[in-house]
């Protein structure tokens, strides 16, 4: 929990983050000096050992990567500017270091990296981790590799839920969280209906499920578009093209901070189960059998997954397959065991879900593409060749 | 002897109609019992009920004289351990880690892995004389490789009472014979449905037969195992002689296109 705290909780956590790899890259020096190069690439074969790896070290190295990403990633983009610009600015808004930091940059650096770029990747960070972490959720609930909050449609009733509640102002009561539980309840019922639908004789028919996800996603689009189109100045930023094709070009640091407390809370909450999720896997029968209450820790598992995916979906749109990709991605490097799995994958998504906006707003600069359209162009192929496999394999 | 499970009275239905009925069992403590019977006669079904993948519509489960429904998961998975038909996991595991699971019910939400649970895990591994897999992948094993592993995990489980779900299906017959001696070694009290008659005679002290749903006939293999029962409940006729090695119940099958005298 702390690790991901490091890379995300900008004011102060940042900072420590930042010293607290310098201490492990100054360790890392040394054995390089120390004992040869040989015993150092032999070691970090040994972190990388599938059988055996080394977790906290690959959580360390993640942490140094998803720093450096930070940093690298704010400076990129139409306007460049340089990482130490960038490291500097963030550092200058720390009370107690701000008077020591040499004052390097314009304003209008200071604009682009601490009220544009910024908030723009810890979004993605926090976005990225928490879609990693709810497609290792929903594949544990449905014990399959193929399970990922767009492709089932979760993202679509989400989406289609937030905007209903935009037109209406059903929770408007509930202020600047209305958008976050509408899409919270959009993302829940469409868990729970395609989860019935596709259980067959107790268990998860795979066909069922990929199709009730596609016709579901069909159905929640459309009702997103006819309200998008009906009302297109109501809705403001979160246009179609938002909602569809995800985007996390209207960054604020306002919107980061319930995204980040739902993500930490549920991955709590996940780590805490990660026994139970691993029985999981192994079928409800035999879970059963190994002292797990499966019927509670489903309900769990489904809440924990609507939780997360509403109210990243309310803040980032639909961008799809990173909970395929980055599980899929983890349990190559490290194993099935949730343990390493929940940790490993939040880190990944988080830096993944960056450079894939970094593409975006950079390949066909000025203008910007959405970013779940690049991951659907790296998460469909990936897709296609999962199941192709799952089909030879069952 | 002591009774271990009691079994009274068990109905369970799936939409209206019943899959078992009335269904009244009782296992001793240490002695093998088989549960025989066509398919479809409901033997998965009883014994889902007592580990509790179904919940029955009636009757009660004793078991050590607690009832069983109200006992918690963790608890109920403290005193049985269940091997069922070779399950697939479409993830992939370790064999230790699979064998490991095992160790769940004994952990309480924040308990760490400790030495103890890699030395019960590794006890079990060697055991089945698989310690040297411990690292491979469980989905590069063969199905009779699996099948131990699952039997290692119930080991690490450290029941001292395991439900048998037909684990032999399926199975090479050198395979079925060393699970059978396997668990059969263990001494532990033991419920096991069984497809194979022959196998129920060579290793059950006493045998349930189900028929439609209901306890059609119960009693030691000998007194099951009649050419009338199998008869009654299999529809075929066979011949049954007791082996002059084994000195078990050996039951041949009589098919319908060849002529005897």
């Amino acid at each position: 929990m702390n690790m991901l705290n490091l890379t995300v909780k900008v004011d102060v956590s940042t900072v420590v983050g930042i010293n607290f790899c310098g201490f492990f890259l100054e360790k890392i020096n040394k054995g390089i000096w120390g004992k040869g190069m040989n015993k150092t690439l032999k070691r970090i074969r040994n972190i990388f050992d599938r059988n055996n790896p080394n977790i906290v070290a690959i959580i360390i190295i993640l942490m140094i990567l998803a720093v450096a990403t930070i940093v690298l990633a704010v400076g990129l983009g139409p306007v460049k500017v340089s990482p130490a610009n960038v490291a500097n600015i963030i550092l200058s808004q720390v009370p107690f270091l701000s008077g020591s930091i040499p004052h390097t940059w314009t304003d209008l650096d200071y604009n682009i990296v601490w009220g544009l770029r910024l908030p723009r990747v810890l979004l993605g960070m926090i976005v990225g981790a928490s879609l990693a972490v709810v497609g290792v959720t929903m594949q544990a609930l449905v014990r399959n590799h193929l399970a990922d909050p767009f492709i089932l449609g979760v993202s679509s009733g989400a989406a289609a839920t937030a905007t209903l509640g935009m037109l209406f102002g059903v929770f408007a009561i509930l202020g600047e969280y209305s958008l976050s539980i509408s899409a919270f309840l959009g993302a829940g019922l469409t868990i729970i209906f395609v989860y019935t639908i596709s259980r067959v004789n107790g268990r998860i028919n795979i066909t069922q499920l990929l199709l009730s996800g596609v016709a579901i996603s069909m159905i929640m689009d459309a009702i997103t578009q006819i309200i998008i189109l009906s009302a297109p100045n109501a809705l403001g930023l979160h246009n179609a093209s938002f909602w569809m094709s995800g985007s996390l070009a209207g960054a604020k640091w306002g919107y980061l901070s319930l995204p980040l407390v739902v993500m930490l809370l549920c991955l709590a909450v996940l780590l805490i189960n990660y026994r139970s999720l691993n029985v999981l896997l192994l079928g409800e029968e035999a879970a059963g059998s190994l002292g797990i209450n499966v019927k509670s820790t489903q309900k769990m598992l489904i809440l924990v997954a609507s939780l997360m995916s509403g109210v990243t979906i309310a803040v980032s749109g639909a961008i799809g397959f990173v909970g395929l990709m980055v599980p899929h991605i983890t349990r190559l490097l490290i194993g099935s065991n949730h343990k390493n799995v929940l940790p490993v994958s939040a880190l990944l998504g988080g830096i993944l879900v960056v450079w894939v906006d970094v593409a975006a707003r950079m390949v066909i600069a000025p203008e910007e593409l959405p970013v779940g359209i690049l991951t659907a162009l790296f998460g469909g192929p990936l897709f296609i060749w999962l199941l192709k496999r799952n089909t030879k394999e069952v | 002897m002591d009774t271990r499970l009691q079994i009274e009275n068990l109905t369970f239905a799936y939409s209206n109609k019943d899959i078992i009925n009335e269904v009244n069992i009782s296992v001793k403590k240490g002695e093998f019992v088989g549960l025989i019977g066509p398919n479809g006669s409901g033997k998965s079904t009883v014994l889902k009920n007592l580990y509790r993948a179904l919940d029955p519509d009636r009757g009660s489960v004793h078991l050590d004289g607690e009832n069983l429904f109200k006992m918690s998961h963790k608890a109920s998975a403290e005193k049985i351990g269940v091997v069922g038909q070779e399950n697939m996991v479409p993830f992939d595991f370790k064999v230790e880690e699979i064998v490991a699971m095992g160790r769940s019910p004994h952990k309480k939400l924040f308990d760490p892995d400790t030495k103890k649970d890699h030395e019960i895990v590794m006890h079990a591994l060697a055991h089945l004389g698989m310690a040297d897999v411990a690292k491979r992948s469980y989905l590069n094993l063969s199905g009779g490789e699996k099948q131990r592993v699952l039997i290692a995990r119930v080991i690490a489980q450290e029941t001292d009472f395991l439900i048998l779900d037909e684990p032999t299906n399926h199975l090479d017959i050198s395979y079925q014979l060393q699970i059978f001696d396997l668990v059969k070694r263990l001494e532990v009290t033991v419920l096991s449905a069984i497809h194979d008659l022959n196998m129920a005679a060579m290793y059950c002290d006493r045998i349930y037969v189900l028929k439609d749903g209901k306890i059609f006939f119960s009693g030691t293999p000998e007194e099951v195992l009649t050419v009338q029962l199998i008869r009654e409940v299999y529809g075929i006729e066979s011949d049954v002689t007791i082996h002059p090695l084994t000195q078990k119940l050996a039951i041949t099958f009589l098919p319908e296109s060849l002529k005897y005298n």
